[in-house]
């Protein structure tokens, strides 16, 4: 000991004798020589040098290398700054430890103040006994040693203490009490008992626990209260959410930061969480604090619901954007389990909410089991359409499944055939779910199916127009409920599947008929099963192994070992029992008045061998560079040294590419149209593609209404296709197959609406079924693509009349082999009429071979880039070829207009009536 | 590792290194203007002649047909007769040829093979014989190229290479390209039983500029390229006159030795350039003559 220094093993010091013989072997030992390759050895053989004695070891790299080894030896002798200082007392010593959650954040730093307290007991000779009050038993008194061996199985428990069942050794003791500040039940009687049997210390650490009350969800907000045991100045805490991530790996989703006002105990986050992420979120925890009272576990209040989506029926050529159910389903995929299939297997399956579009008429056999199921609880939301507005459900007679009656055919207002402009949204009503939703201007209403009024309409009506009709109507059937959208699921009737608002619309319906917290009556009966449990840390831990607790004591009964904190399960359902409820208050202890609460912590003693050694590494490492720069070899570890710290920034930089970015070529492909090849690897084909869009672009800048811009090149593995109406993709032999995700994007890209055109450049020589090198090419590549059948281009085909009308499709050849997708069957020519109605929607692909790139390709200046056939012939196959290409653009722009067409005569004879 | 895309990636690494060592070589021999060598008369060559009338006594095989179809007469193709004479070729493939001082430099072994490989295509193109080594007999012909080419991509595991004309075909022309660090008794022998046959030729000595220079300095410990010999010493700098004396020597030595066996001897540093380089080497061997 030298006054407040002392050393844990002084004998290493003498060690520190030894410096000036390694002085003298320093200085012996050169520095470390250069390794060459060098043929010329040969000559160097048998020369001697002149002098013996090499550059000698510069002092002050001798000194360096002293200081080093002395830092070294003294920081192992394990020097201290403030050594422990003693403790006094005599006789059995009895230990009371909270060990509640509330210790749990500083448990590490109290028991090893604790051990170092028993250890000064021990050498005082007093037998010593550990209680942790969270869970009481029977003690005996032992020697400190073996008492501080079983010291690391002491930890604390998620449950306050059981004060009133303590059972207190024989005799006289005195006794130490290790508190964690907070007020539990009994604390003072039980102090009274322990302060007849001795001297009762209370020591207490400066900590301010902090806890999580249970999350709540209101109006798409959860909120998350935070509070803190005594006030203190403004601290921001944050909170987590902490679920698992899509691929089931537990990460942080979200977090936010409550902050505590100066002199204030309470606060409160409120998270506006994506739906998808609040689905997922298992628990709050409060960042850096291991402590059971800083996590809040959720339970089915958050959780995801599951929705079954029925339509009437579908079109065999609808595309994505025109499905009823396409914006359902994309508002309600990253919230909800969906289900499909039809009404009679999916109401066995008792999903929460059953939404049908356009359905008007249920088998009765169906209607029954949804009448039931809606009757047991279910939430029916129906859209409207043109099958509802067209059938006679509910227009004399109130259908249970439907919450008005309906008027005769609906109405349509603001369209191309009636007065009137389109109608807005009225804002919405106090009583109505929807109530405080901004109303979204952008929303408006061409049609719709009208409620007949009615002296309970009135009361049903949760949304309406800013004329009055009603847009969602509701009512109450047995449990459940019956909601109508007098609307389209689609953008057909109206833009409100277009808006945010009809996400947040059914998102308040959905949590509107979610299980509230039942109540003990509720609950009597039932077993629950523990699934996880936390304990005194915070942590979670399987719960299976426990007894399952009545349902009436879930969260009535005190918690306790028997009554866990945790995430239980029954009948379905999962609840959590948390270890503050919603209503807890933090109070700090009150001991009484002759007991005063010491501080735990003395001034702590400051260990100083790690600061020693780490100035004997940073010698040592100061060192190395000296040795280096004499040796003349820095240059080369500056320059790895530089290598690794460019590499860092870059890191950075990874991540912020992680967001695609929003090019401006991007923005002019999207506002303008913009005709695009594909990329194929072959230099000089793709040239000749992106001339040849070039050339159709001329084309139909001059001769049509379309005015395309520059067209452009795109790669299908890295551009985003779904700005390009049209995407030409000319094959060669050795393309590359296109990633997976490639594929991914192509299939999107033709379910979107977009075409691609096809051409094996081959018309020659594969005629009439021969097969090419560049078909079976085409074969491979397009085989992972969603292609319908296809068929020879019809002759009454919308490609043969959509600009000019045409019957040949030739590019550079001329091969009448031109595939795009077949009509369907049940297609027949109506008497009188010229075509067939055919597709009605624009066919995906185009499939060709006759190098249309030759024919269209033109240079910057607009002349012709390659030679068609000969003279006159040549050049009037070009004119065709290029006629092909605006008949292409325009089908793929316009789609089924021409074929429309086929109504003119019928349009007239009504018009002349 | 035996499937088949691994094979045939190491295949491919492996002949990868043939076209641009035979191309570059070709491509540094077509500056230089052929001397004469085709004979202006029938003979065994490769080259085309004349056609001649068949006459009596001709075998009825030699008959070109393609020609004769032509007309009613039948012919005979001619080709050249070439002299074709005799070249030794060795190229020193040893460990102390793959030293380079920089990076911008090439090996000296690098530039050895394409010195050597040039010449070679030089040669049979004017239709001489070629030999490499004792590893590959004269012969003529594109293929013996190809067969010179392959040769002289290997590399062999010694410090020094002992030069080796074996066939030692009498009255040849020999050219020897090597740094001459090694022992140099082999070479005398050598030189020796090649005087003997009356072969005569060029030795020709590449060396890298920091084998001129001896950029040295500080503790130094020399080794040779494949690490057999080793040199240590405490201040590389004060070695360096000595060194260049002893180099000076070496050289001097290499000039007697020719001079009394009649050859010549060449100098050429990895930093200048191969055009010169080979300039010199073909008039050196033709020379010879």
């Amino acid at each position: 000991m030298f006054g407040a220094l002392g050393f844990a093993s002084p004998w290493l010091l003498f060690g520190l004798f030894a410096l000036p013989l390694l002085w003298l072997l320093l200085r012996a030992v050169p520095p470390a020589p250069v390794r060459r390759r060098f043929p010329g050895v040969v000559l160097l053989l048998g020369l001697k040098d002149d002098e013996q004695q090499s550059d000698k070891t510069p002092w002050w790299l001798l000194l360096l290398r002293m200081l080093a080894v002395a830092a070294l030896i003294v920081g192992l002798a394990g020097p201290v700054l403030n050594p422990d200082a003693r403790q006094t007392g005599r006789g059995p010593l009895l230990v009371v430890l909270d060990a509640t959650w509330g210790s749990a954040p500083d448990w590490r730093g109290r028991m090893a103040r604790l051990d170092a307290m028993l250890a000064e007991a021990g050498r005082a000779g007093r037998p010593v006994a550990v209680m942790p009050l969270s869970a009481p038993s029977e003690v005996a008194f032992a020697p400190a040693a073996t008492v501080r061996e079983s010291l690391p199985g002491v930890v604390p428990a998620a449950w306050p203490p059981l004060m009133d069942a303590v059972p207190l050794p024989e005799g006289d003791f005195d006794t130490w009490w290790l508190s964690d500040g907070l007020d539990h039940a009994g604390r003072a009687e039980l102090a009274a008992r322990l302060a007849e049997r001795g001297t009762l210390s209370v020591y207490e650490t400066p900590s301010n626990p902090m806890a999580l009350l249970p999350a709540s969800f209101d109006g798409g907000v959860v909120t998350v209260p935070v509070r803190r045991l005594s006030p203190g100045p403004e601290l921001p805490v944050t909170v987590q959410a902490i679920g698992p991530d899509p691929a089931g790996v537990e990460r942080v989703l979200a977090d936010g930061i409550a902050t505590f006002a100066s002199g204030g105990t309470e606060a409160e986050l409120q998270m506006e969480l994506p739906a998808e992420l609040r689905a997922r979120v298992q628990r709050f925890a409060i960042e850096g604090v291991r402590s059971a009272g800083g996590v809040t576990l959720t339970d089915d209040r958050l959780q995801r619901r599951e929705v079954a989506l029925i339509d009437g029926g579908r079109n065999r050529e609808t595309i994505d954007l025109l499905s009823p159910l396409h914006y359902l389903r994309q508002a309600l995929e990253p919230s909800a389990d969906l289900l499909d299939g039809p009404l009679d297997e999916i109401i066995p399956a008792n999903p929460d909410v059953i939404i049908l579009a356009d359905v008007a008429r249920l088998a009765p056999a169906e209607e029954e089991k949804l009448l039931e199921w809606v009757k047991n609880g279910g939430q029916l939301v129906r859209f409207a359409g043109p099958r509802l507005a067209a059938s006679d459900v509910a227009r004399d007679a109130e259908d249970p499944l439907l919450p008005v009656r309906l008027r005769a055919g609906g109405r349509s207002v603001g369209g191309a055939m009636s007065w009137g402009d389109p109608k807005a949204l009225a804002p919405f009503p106090e009583d109505s779910p929807f109530a405080g939703l901004p109303v979204s201007e952008e929303v408006s209403v061409t049609a719709q199916v009208v409620a007949q009024p009615d002296p309970t309409l009135a009361d049903r009506v949760i949304a309406a127009l800013d004329d009055g009709t009603p847009l969602v109507t509701r009512k109450e059937q047995g449990d459940g409920q019956v909601i109508l959208f007098h609307v389209t699921a689609n953008a057909e009737w109206s833009s409100l599947p277009l808006s945010g608002l009809f996400v947040q619309m059914l998102e308040r319906l959905s949590i509107s008929s979610l299980t509230e917290r039942p109540s003990a009556e509720q609950l009597a009966g039932t077993t629950w099963q523990p699934v996880q449990v936390l304990d005194g840390f915070g942590r979670l831990s399987n719960g299976d192994t426990l007894q399952g607790v009545a349902g009436e004591m879930l969260f009535d009964a005190p918690l306790g070992p028997d009554l866990r904190p945790g995430l239980y399960e029954g009948e379905n359902r999962r609840l959590s029992r948390n270890v503050l409820d919603e209503d807890a208050v933090l109070r700090p202890a009150q001991w009484p008045a002759n007991v005063r609460p010491q501080p735990l912590v003395a001034p702590a003693a400051k260990p100083l061998g790690g600061l020693l050694l780490g100035l004997a590494a940073a010698l040592l490492l100061v060192d190395m560079l000296a040795t280096l720069a004499l040796g003349g070899r820095l240059r080369g570890a500056a320059a790895t040294l530089a290598a690794l710290m460019l590499i860092a920034p870059q890191d950075g930089r990874a991540q912020d590419d992680a967001l695609p970015e929003i090019t401006e070529e991007q923005i002019l492909a999207a506002s303008e149209v913009t005709l695009a090849n594909i990329l194929t690897g072959d230099k000089a084909l793709d040239d000749l593609a992106l001339a040849a869009m070039r050339g159709l672009s001329d084309t139909l800048f001059d001769r049509t209404s379309v005015e395309p811009s520059e067209p452009r090149s795109v790669d299908i593995e890295s551009d985003e296709l779904s700005f390009y109406p049209l995407l030409y993709w000319p094959i060669t032999p050795d393309q590359p197959r296109p990633s997976p995700q490639a594929y991914g994007k192509l299939n999107e890209y033709l379910r979107g609406g977009g075409m691609i055109l096809f051409d094996t450049r081959d018309a020659d020589t594969a005629a009439l079924g021969a097969s090419s090198r560049n078909a079976q090419v085409l074969r491979d590549l397009a085989a992972p693509l969603d292609i319908p059948g296809l068929e020879p281009v019809p002759s009454d085909h919308v490609l043969t009349r959509s600009f000019y009308l045409l019957q040949d499709f030739p590019g550079r050849y001329n091969s009448r082999d031109i595939w795009v997708e077949a009509a369907p069957e049940d297609a027949v020519q109506i008497e009188g009429m010229p075509f067939r109605d055919l597709n009605d929607g624009v066919t995906p692909v185009v499939i060709g071979g006759n190098d249309w790139a030759s024919a269209w390709a033109v240079d910057e200046r607009g002349y012709a880039l390659r030679t068609i056939g000969r003279g006159y012939t040549g050049e009037r196959q070009r004119e065709l070829a290029f006629r092909f290409g605006v008949n292409l653009v325009m089908h793929v722009l316009t789609g089924n207009y021409k074929s429309d067409q086929v109504h003119v005569p019928a349009l007239l004879d009504r018009l002349g009536q | 590792m035996t499937d088949a895309a691994s094979l045939r990636s190491r295949a491919e690494t492996v002949a990868a290194a043939y076209p641009p060592l035979l191309a570059s070589a070709e491509r540094l021999a077509a500056n230089v203007q052929m001397g004469e060598h085709g004979r202006r008369r029938s003979g065994s060559g490769d080259a085309f002649w004349q056609y001649r009338p068949l006459v009596q006594g001709d075998e009825a095989r030699l008959i070109d047909w393609r020609r004769s179809a032509r007309g009613d007469e039948q012919f005979i193709k001619q080709r050249e007769w070439e002299v074709a004479q005799s070249m030794l070729l060795w190229v020193d493939q040893a460990a102390s040829m793959g030293f380079a001082s920089s990076d911008g430099l090439t090996t000296k072994a690098e530039r050895a093979r394409l010195l050597g490989l040039a010449v070679a295509v030089l040669l049979v193109r004017g239709g001489e014989r070629v030999a490499l080594g004792a590893s590959l007999p004269p012969r003529r012909g594109e293929a013996q190229l190809q067969r010179i080419t392959a040769a002289l991509t290997a590399d062999r595991p010694e410090d020094f290479g002992a030069p080796d004309l074996t066939p030692m075909v009498p009255n040849s022309r020999a050219l020897v390209i090597s740094d001459f660090l090694g022992d140099l008794a082999p070479l005398r022998e050598m030189l020796g039983k090649a005087v003997a046959r009356g072969i005569r030729g060029t030795l020709y000595q590449v060396l890298d500029p920091a084998e001129e220079e001896f950029p040295f300095r500080g503790r130094t410990i020399f080794e040779s390229m494949a690490g057999g010999l080793k040199h240590e010493t405490l201040q590389a700098d004060a070695l360096r006159d000595r060194y260049l004396q002893r180099l000076a020597e070496r050289k001097a030595e290499l000039h007697d030795l020719a001079a009394a066996s009649g050859w010549r001897v060449g100098l050429h540093h990895t930093n200048d350039a191969s055009q010169s380089a080979l300039l010199w080497l073909y008039e050196a061997v033709q020379g010879g003559v």
